[in-house]
């Protein structure tokens, strides 16, 4: 009894115990947000790091004779009669260019012109004959153009490739980073923005430096389309029907339970739904944008469904009793007054659903849009029908990318996410500036 | 060309048709209000918009309905309808639709409540496209996996541990070594994943201010909104590197950058704003005044979180748990980049293990022969995945919605 006389002055040990656990608590509570900012700052690092390399490019710049002993024997400057002159009927022109060009700037070497030859990427010749099919004109003269760099010259100048990595490296030397620093020296290899990253198609295996997002940004596009037109009309009118109309029956139950359940099924299901229903049983075409369009409509149904009903709800019940009052049929109430008072709410989460599906990968996988795609595709074509040519899309491609052996492709996978993240915060910033200006407090 | 021509021209005809069936019936309507609009039962316009609707919702639907048939025709092998059939039988309803609405169209006919019965219909339609994709991804999945019981014994799938596909035939295809990946990663997942975002959505919503939670909240969601391809690449270029060089190799543990622990930090680091968002819910839902009477008795906030509110919304932050852990399972990117392909049953979470989702899409990529048990195997994979993760949905809402009934 003597010790609690002084109880309320001093701290006893079971209060210091007391308070000593709240403070380890609420720290607790402080490290996991500290963690989740953590895992934020750290992924985006490591993503922005190794992705911006994609957005420039390297460049060497040569003055390219064009023999028409070479190109076109013929002398008429038929393109059908020069396109028999395949890309190996350029490459050698480059090479002997890029010589010329290292005698002129006054560099010497002891690499062999095979290896000279590979400081430029395969891709230049084919852009070279592309160049020349389109302007025959120009056989016979010097052209100037700017070719690629091979990916390791183009890592090079980015700090990805050094002279000790080239050191152990088969496809480069030591020797042929130093001539690419002479020629940066000489002004004649220039690395910049590049915009063919946004519009080139793919590339293969051996030339990232010339792959690029064209094809892919195409059928996201498409893709984007047809789930907008389809997942939007068919989401509102559901959740109209179940938050206006329906009545409470086992049918109505059934149907609330599917989409609380589709909701949560994962995408990768909705991609073997796709492969056996839209390909295998419908007969539609393989990795077509139409096909992945619907199997994100799907997947985007329940999202959309589910915030176009919060959005309904959150118009207020005297609005309708007012309408239904002066005499509007119920569809008329909610077409004429409660849709365009929820129409903010659905506009947002429609932008949301679209952004999911627009990041979405697994299901695009198993209907083949990992195809190796170099043509454009178009909207319509007469074989294909709508949306039906064969293309891939923004995350399948960055999928694509990581599988491949080359390091210059986890750079390019690395800006496609930079482009993808992009794209995605520009959704969702319209999505919370609409909800800004538009929402209502009743 | 006569195919294409079909479908290239139907959708255009049955549109002019209820164009053209729009304008005369609401011409007829006008005609026969004989310039006084208040002897009509409907305005024009209903008139109108019925005849429309008239044409468009039969043709649509008799245009699905034919189409089904024509396809389940196909797969058995036979012509049961051809392309022109379907063309004429399509147009046919629609023009009898247009015609009939026209015909009706006199001075006492109701067109408004004869158009909203339409547009109920197409709303019901519209809310039935759930249960048709519950519907197909059953089927698709249950089909196709008979057919792979029927190649391959289901003892052997379901009970044996090895997995070894071959695509000359003679394949293991056990699925244990599969799943204990699954569950091994979801475990790890869940272990980093439930603790950080319990404690983020306690802290958020028990102790921080207005400006801390304006900050950490949209920084969570962010988390949310990234795509899983993203976190994939993350675990591929940075996490699994830093594990292999920091953590497996000087332990003696791998050297495998791919590892259980790489897809399972990342995957974890997902499912932080999943589980803070769900348990946020959960917490909020605890009535105010359960918090102030336990402050009331002298409990500390800590206390008050531990012994009030943690006991009170548990039911909720189960759900959550559960919740997180079908989005685990069926976590596909992040495993495919992040947890190596190999099919191992071992105790070493810096190894390389696979799971469901990777072999259904290694199973299902490049060529395919929907004759041979290799691929068909990633049908009884994905019906296995659906019912693992349905199963878990059913229990969590069913948890969720159990609780919620007591304090409303």
């Amino acid at each position: 009894m003597s010790e609690m006389a002084n109880s309320l002055l001093v701290r006893d040990p079971r209060t210091r115990q007391r308070n000593a656990a709240e403070k380890r608590f609420r720290t607790y509570g402080q490290a996991a947000i500290g963690i989740a900012a953590l895992a934020l700052i750290v992924l985006l690092i490591s993503v922005v790091s190794s992705g911006l390399g994609a957005f420039r490019q390297t460049y060497i710049t040569l003055e390219i004779p064009l023999p028409e002993a070479k190109l076109d024997k013929s002398g008429q400057r038929d393109p059908a009669v020069m396109a028999k002159v395949t890309t190996f009927g350029y490459a050698p022109l480059l090479r002997d260019a890029l010589l010329q060009q290292l005698e002129a700037s006054g560099i010497t070497t002891t690499l062999p012109g095979k290896d000279i030859g590979a400081l430029l990427s395969k891709e230049a010749a084919a852009s070279l004959r592309d160049n020349v099919l389109a302007n025959p004109d120009l056989i016979g003269g010097t052209v100037t153009m700017d070719v690629l760099a091979e990916g390791r010259i183009d890592g090079y100048f980015k700090g990805r490739v050094t002279m000790e990595s080239a050191a152990l490296d088969g496809n480069t030397s030591p020797e042929a980073l130093r001539i690419a620093q002479s020629l940066a020296d000489a002004d004649v290899i220039e690395t910049r923005i590049n915009w063919n990253f946004l519009t080139a198609p793919d590339a293969s295996d051996q030339r990232p430096e010339a792959a690029g997002l064209g094809v892919a940004l195409l059928g996201s596009l498409y893709m984007m389309l047809v789930v907008l037109v389809l997942a939007l009309p068919i989401g509102v009118a559901a959740s109209i029907y179940l938050e206006e109309f329906a009545p409470k029956n086992r049918f109505s139950d059934l149907i609330e339970v599917n989409i609380s359940n589709l909701a949560a099924v994962p995408s990768i299901v909705f991609g073997i739904l796709g492969l056996a229903i839209f390909i295998n049983f419908a007969g539609l075409r393989q990795s077509s944008p139409l096909v992945g369009g619907l199997v994100l409509t799907l997947m985007t149904l329940p999202t959309i469904i589910i915030t176009t009903r919060a959005a309904l709800k959150s118009v207020p019940p005297s609005i309708r009793d007012a309408a239904l009052g002066v005499g509007a049929s119920q569809m008329q109430t909610v077409f004429h007054h409660v849709l365009p008072l929820a129409a903010p709410g659905i506009l947002t989460g429609t932008i949301i659903g679209l952004a999911q599906a627009l990041g979405e990968t697994a299901p695009l996988l198993l209907i083949g849009m990992v195809a190796f795609v170099r043509e454009y595709p178009a909207p319509y074509s007469e074989a294909a029908g709508l949306f039906g040519e064969a293309a891939t899309a923004l995350p399948v491609q960055i999928f694509n990318w990581t599988q491949r052996a080359d390091p210059g492709f986890a750079e390019r996978a690395s800006g496609a996410i930079i482009t993808l993240l992009v794209f995605l915060a520009v959704m969702n910033t319209v999505a919370v500036l609409l909800r800004r200006r538009f929402e209502r407090r009743w | 060309m006569w195919v294409l021509d079909t479908v290239f021209s139907l959708p255009v005809l049955v549109i002019a048709l209820a164009i053209v069936g729009l304008i005369v019936a609401r011409a007829r309507a006008n005609i026969a209000a004989g310039g006084d609009i208040r002897t009509l039962a409907a305005l024009p316009r209903a008139h109108g918009i019925n005849t429309a609707l008239s044409v468009l919702v039969p043709a649509l639907a008799s245009y699905a309905l034919l189409s089904l048939i024509r396809l389940i025709g196909r797969q058995q092998g036979t012509e049961v309808l051809s392309a022109g059939t379907v063309f004429w039988a399509v147009l046919a309803i629609a023009a009898i639709g247009c015609l009939g609405a026209i015909l009706r169209s006199s001075a006492g006919f109701r067109a408004r409540l004869a158009s909203e019965a339409w547009i109920r219909l197409v709303l019901i339609a519209a809310s039935s496209v759930a249960i048709l994709t519950t519907l197909g991804i059953v089927l698709s999945m249950v089909f196709e996996t008979l057919q792979f019981f029927r190649q391959y014994d289901w003892r052997d799938f379901f009970l044996s541990a090895d997995w070894a596909p071959n695509f000359r035939g003679n394949s293991a295809l056990g699925i244990l070594p599969l799943l204990w990946g699954t569950l091994y990663i979801s475990f790890i997942a869940l272990v980093f994943a439930v603790p950080v975002g319990l404690f983020a959505a306690i802290y958020l919503s028990e102790y921080a201010g207005p400006r801390m939670r304006s900050v950490a909240k949209p920084l969570i969601e962010i988390l949310a909104g990234i795509p899983t391809i993203v976190y994939g690449l993350f675990a591929l270029i940075t996490v699994g590197p830093v594990l292999r060089d920091y953590f497996a190799q000087p332990l003696g543990l791998g050297d495998s950058a791919s590892s259980v622990m790489t897809a399972g930090l990342v995957m974890g680091i997902m499912l932080i704003p999943f589980v803070s968002s769900l348990s946020d819910d959960a917490i909020n839902a605890v009535p105010q005044a359960m918090r102030d009477g336990s402050s009331a008795l002298g409990a500390t906030r800590s206390e008050t979180v531990r012994q009030v509110v943690i006991p009170a919304a548990l039911p909720g932050i189960a759900g959550a748990v559960l919740l997180a852990a079908s989005r685990a399972i069926g976590e596909t990117m992040i495993v495919v980049l992040g947890a190596g392909a190999a099919a191992r049953l071992s105790l070493n979470p810096f190894e390389a293990m696979t799971t469901i989702t990777v072999k259904i899409v290694s199973q299902l990529t490049g060529d395919t022969d929907f004759a041979s048990p290799e691929t068909l195997v990633a049908f009884a994979l994905g019906l296995t995945l659906f019912t693992l993760t349905l199963g878990l949905n059913v229990l969590a809402l069913k948890i969720v919605r159990k609780y919620r009934e007591q304090y409303e």
